[in-house]
Parts: C-alpha cells; structure tokens; sequence
C-alpha cells in the first residue's frame, strides 16, 4: 500500500511538472517499452481503473520472472509511459517522441476508440504491432484492411448492440416485457455510433423505441432525461453512455424509481465502484462488457490486479488489455528478436494462450469477446458474448432496493 | 411545475459554482481559473471521508470550508499579493493572474491525480422526496437549500455590515477603499479565501449527486466564468440571477424541447447578454 502510494504520488509529481514518468530497471539488458494513454483529461478516470494497473501488473510480474527471453537473453522490461492528456495531438506527439528520441522496442496499444484510429497510422508507419483492446467499432473490416499491423480484441459495435437485443428478445419472448423501449445517448461518438447501430437493429427486431433522445456530455442535472424516459412508460431502458452519465443516470434512476425489467447503462457499469457506490441498488443493472470472474485463470489474474497495484480490476477490458499484452509478450518470445515485421505476422498466425483461454485472429480480428455483463450479487458477470465460457443467466431487474 | 422545481435546483448548483468566483474576482479581482479544480478538491474531500470513514458530506463540509478557507487566505498572502503589487495596472493583474491561477490548476489536477485517479462517485440521499408535485433528489435539495444558505448569507453579510461594506467598496474601488481606511490587502485575501471555502463547499455538495474526477475542474471553471460574467462581477445578487435563468432554461429545454440542445440554450442566453448588456445583469458600467 505503501509502495503503492509513493508511486502515484511519483507520477504525480511528475504529471504536474508536465514531464514524463519511466520505471527503469536497474542494470543488465533491458527491452524498451512505450505506452501512451491519458492520465489525464476526461479519459484518465477510466484509464487509470483499466488501462494503467494491468500495464503496471504485468510488467511487475514479466519483470518478476526476470524479464523476456531475447535474442537467447533475459531482458527486463523498463516502461516509458507518457500522459496524452486524452489529446489525439498530444497522443500521436507521444507516440512520435517514443519511436524517435525513446527509441522503444514495443508499443502497447493507446486507451480508446478514438485514440486508437488516431494512432493506427503511425504505428503501421513505423511498423509497430498495434492490439488494440479499447477500441470497438463497425470498422473493423476497413480498418485492418488500411492498417496491416493493427488487431481488435474488443468486438464490434453492432455484436455490443445485438446483445442487448438478444436479451429483450429472449424475455419478450418469456412474457416479461413488451415491445417499449426507452433510448439515450451522451452526444459523443461513442454513444452516437452505438445509437445509429441500434435504432434499426430495435427496429428491425419489432421493438417501439418510445423515447430516444441524446444528452450533451458533462450534462450536470439528467433528471429531465430520466423523467421523460419514465414519462414514456418503457419496458426497457438502454442509454449508450459514458462513466460520469453512466453514474448519474443510475442515481436518476434511482430518484425517479424507473420501474423498468431491463436497466442498460454502457461503459463504467463494469467499473468495481459501480457496484461499491450503488450496492443492492445495482442489483440486475446490465452494461457493456463483462468477464467470468469464476475462472480460475480470470480470478488468478484478478487476485494479482489487487495485490500488485492495491486496486481491482474491472469486470470487464482489464482482463482483455492483460491478454492484448500476454499476446505481445508472447509473440515476441516467439520470435526471439525485436524483428517487428515478423512479431506482426507472428501474432496474425499463431494461437496465444491467455488468461481469456486460445486467441487467435481472423484478419486481425478476435471474435472472442463479452459484450454484455449484469450486477448480480455485487459481482458483474458476463450473460452474452461470442466465443466465451461462463455466460450466466440474464436476471428480470426488480426495483431499485 | 416539474421544471420549475428542477431548474432551482439546478440553478443551486450553478450558485455553488459561482459565488465563490464571483468573490474572488469580484472584489480581490483574481481572476481565479483554479476555481473549477478547488471545487473538484472539495468533491475528492467528501468522496474519501465516505469510502475511508463513511463520513456524511454533509459533516464534511464544515471541515473542508475552514481548510479551503486557510489554504486559499496563504495562496492569496503569498503566491497572489506579490502580483496584485508588482501590477501597474488592473489588467496587468488580470494577466498575471490568469497565468499564476492557471499554473496552479495543473498543480492541483497533479496532486488530485495522485490522490485519486478515478471516478469520485458514491451514494449519498439518492433517494426521491416531492415537492411541490414533484419528484426529486435529495441530495439535490439539501445542496440547494445551503446554497440558498450561503447565498442569503453572503448578501447580508455583504449588505448589511460594515465589514461587508468595506467589501464592497475595495470591490468598487481599491485605490478609494485604501484611501478612506480600510485595509484593502487584508480585504481582498478575506474575500479571496471565503471565495474559495464557498466554491470547497460547493464541491463537496456537488460530488453527492455528480460524478467527478481530478481532470473536469475546468468544465467547472467555465460554467463560473459564464455565470459571474452574465450575473456582473462582484455582484452576488447578479450570481444569483444568473444561475437560476440557466438553471430554469436548460431545463426547460432539456425537458420540452431536447436535452441535446441545453449547451445551445446556455450559451444563446450568454451571447444575448453579452450583446445588450455587457456590464452583466446587475454589474456597472466600466468608467
């Protein structure tokens, strides 16, 4: 805890001097790493539950073991993080600076749709792998096809909706619900992408969306959102939002007593402090993501999350950005040297054995992924995915107590 | 009604993110952009001692207003009295200050970051109660009743002593003010450092129905900037005003027309002030 404090004290001291912050392994032959992602600006409160403890884990434990096996040699790893202050600009000077002045060896993917697509173009330039795990879009295809190094472990917007969708289907199907569902987004792209993906997707699938508008982010007071949401009298509930609306629509929820069966909040309501600020209340809350926190590998990797950075890791894309660096790790002992070219083609060929069971890439897709998880009993399980073990049953949420 | 009811209490809120701004430049005339980032630290305060030692914000914010209060008197005394007297004139000291208050801000997102990367979010009296026919939160009606509190406070204290009319007269006039007797530097770091216990306490009521994190200080920011330049600097009546039309018209908006048009609406209103009357609703004329 100690150890753990002096630390985040150390990156921010370094963060408010504006300068960078490196873990440099003392003596022998270390491998240069590099990892750009925010830790700062409106990102960095999902970053740093995510994105930053898994690096910060899994280095501790390559190092632990004493480093990657290179060139016939043990080398330690020594991270070179920066902060892109949630700035593509600031993000795409980061990654710049690590490849040119840095002169890393590897670099772990950034934090972010948004920052990944940003950053696809440099890294294919100079030819580093890029397994992005935050990054979910319908463009994968096009993607892959323009960026021959670039990997999606997340899924697709479309798979995310269509779980959703599967899940109404199954309890419309039971009689639990009706056809009414009530739909909001945070006005950003994130949440407008997955709102155009799902209006014909309700539609198509027999379903009057009874309420559907979009919020701007950072909006201080959602309850008029909430109010015309319950005034529209929907079965279900679904808002394609991000963490600080993800919480305020819960609390508006709650206020309100939405009595709806199905209660969907995208990202952040896999995020541990969902579940420590509502409790009871989150009960039956569904969102994005999920994992099988009752596999042994999962639980090994979840436990290590708390002992090494003090902190638990989500219910959700920590355990894929820890498979996302088995994977490098393991690509990269696999080919011996930093040859990148080969690393690239080693990752689109091989299966990796990870924490999330056999990976492997199909144009530099995996289609192995949970996209839809619930609050049950204050742990949040996966209940829909392609290509995962584990999924529970969905639960009918009941009330807000 | 339920606009209504909603929109005040919104507009409690902005009158929390305001006041303490409008004290600060209004009569010490810092402009403060470190304003958003001292409320955020007043939102981590009441976040830790909830999950740490389930100590109701409520309890916390008679702690964090005397400690916001003394740190903000010693930044006043030490980083800002030095610029207000090198400043030849008044907006030399607006520059410098801006620059000084901005620094600070990246200082204070460094320290919160290190405290506490993530979401400040927990569950304090989410539960509804009705008013007046309509449902709403708790938590929302206890932070506005104090800043109905602190704002009739202010203005009393403003209006009707004579420490607070000597506030107002450093706010009219510094060089007058030093001229007639009162002692303007002690003046303007007292109104600095309540400045920053207001906006402290702000933060620490806010937290219990927003959710921040170390780095959305500067939305806070703007949203004060708005509000003290609509309302007229150093006037708290003006303040005031001005948070409860953007309270009532973004709601208003949000609920009769949509809720993605509630930046539009905010910021036409600002434009249109700005356009007939610059000075702010209830500010003067620049001599």
């Amino acid at each position: 805890m100690k150890r753990r404090s002096t630390l985040k004290l150390a990156v921010g001291a370094a963060l408010a001097a504006g300068l960078a912050f490196g873990t440099a392994a003392l003596g022998g032959e270390t491998i240069k790493i590099g990892a750009v992602a925010p830790k700062s600006g409106p990102l960095a409160g999902g970053s740093t539950v995510t994105h930053w403890p898994t690096i910060q884990l899994w280095v501790s434990e390559v190092n632990g073991r004493g480093g990657l096996n290179i060139d016939g040699t043990q080398k330690m790893i020594e991270l070179i993080e920066y902060d892109d202050k949630t700035n593509p600009g600031e993000h795409i000077k980061a990654v710049q600076r690590l490849i040119t002045q840095d002169k890393v060896d590897m670099l772990l993917p950034p934090y972010g749709t948004g920052f990944h697509i940003a950053a696809a173009p440099i890294y294919a330039k100079n030819g580093f792998p890029l397994v992005s795990v935050t990054a979910i879009s319908d463009q994968v295809d096009s993607l892959t096809t323009k960026f021959p190094t670039m990997f999606f472990t997340l899924g697709t917007t479309s798979a995310f909706v269509g779980g959703v969708i599967e899940i109404l289907n199954d309890m419309k199907a039971a009689g639990t619900i009706g056809n009414r569902v009530a739909m909001v987004n945070v006005a950003d792209a994130f949440g407008i992408e997955m709102a155009d993906a799902a209006r014909p997707m309700l539609e198509n699938a027999g379903y009057e969306v009874v309420y559907d508008k979009s919020y701007p982010l950072g909006t201080p007071d959602l309850s008029p959102v909430m109010k015309g949401a319950k005034a529209s009298n929907p079965d279900a509930f679904l808002a394609w939002s991000y963490p600080p609306d993800t919480f305020g629509l819960t609390k508006a929820a709650i206020t309100e007593n939405l009595d709806v069966k199905v209660f969907y909040t995208a990202v952040a309501t896999s995020f541990p402090a969902y579940g420590g600020a509502f409790g009871q209340a989150a009960n039956g809350v569904i969102g994005a993501g999920g994992t099988n926190p009752d596999d042994p590998k999962i639980a090994a990797y979840r436990k290590a999350h708390m002992d090494v950075t003090g902190q638990p890791a989500d219910y959700w894309a920590s355990a894929n950005t820890y498979v996302a660096l088995q994977i490098l790790e393991q690509a990269m002992e696999g080919v011996g040297t930093i040859d990148r070219p080969a690393i690239t083609q080693y990752i689109k060929d091989n299966t990796f054995d990870t924490i999330m069971g056999e990976i492997s890439f199909d144009k530099q897709n995996s289609a192995k992924f949970w996209s839809v998880g619930q609050w049950q009993d204050g742990v949040f399980r996966g209940v829909k995915g392609s290509n995962v073990d584990g999924a529970v049953d969905v639960q009918v949420k009941s009330g807000w107590k | 009604m339920d606009i209504l009811v909603s929109g005040l209490l919104l507009a409690g809120t902005y009158a929390l993110v305001a006041m303490g701004l409008n004290l600060q430049y209004g009569v010490a005339r810092i402009m403060n952009l470190a304003n958003g980032e001292l409320l955020v630290l007043g939102a981590l305060a009441s976040f830790w001692l909830f999950v740490s030692a389930e100590m109701s914000p409520l309890l916390t914010i008679f702690l964090v207003a005397p400690v916001a209060f003394a740190g903000n008197w010693l930044i006043y005394r030490f980083l800002l009295l030095p610029l207000v007297k090198r400043a030849k004139s008044q907006g030399h000291l607006e520059v410098d200050a801006i620059l000084a208050t901005f620094g600070m801000s990246f200082i204070m997102v460094g320290l919160m970051l290190s405290i506490h990367g993530e979401y400040f979010t927990y569950e304090f009296l989410t539960q509804p109660i009705t008013i007046l026919g309509s449902i709403v939160a708790l938590n929302r009606f206890i932070a506005f009743l104090i800043a109905v509190a602190i704002g009739a406070g202010l203005y009393l204290w403003l209006n009707h002593t004579r420490p607070g009319a000597a506030m107002r007269a450093v706010a009219v006039s510094p060089e007058a003010a030093g001229l007639v007797g009162i002692d303007v530097a002690r003046m303007s770091a007292f109104a600095f450092a309540t400045g920053g216990a207001v906006t402290a306490v702000g933060g620490a009521l806010i937290s219990t129905f927003i959710t921040l994190d170390a780095s959305i200080g500067v939305l806070f920011t703007m949203k004060a900037l708005i509000i003290v330049i609509m309302g007229g600097v150093g006037d708290i009546r003006g303040a005031i005003l001005a948070a409860i039309i953007l309270g009532i018209v973004e709601t208003a908006v949000a609920t009769l027309i949509d809720p993605g048009l509630t930046l539009t609406a905010a910021y036409l209103i600002f434009l249109l002030i700005l356009l007939f009357r610059p000075q702010g609703l209830f500010g003067r004329r620049a001599t």
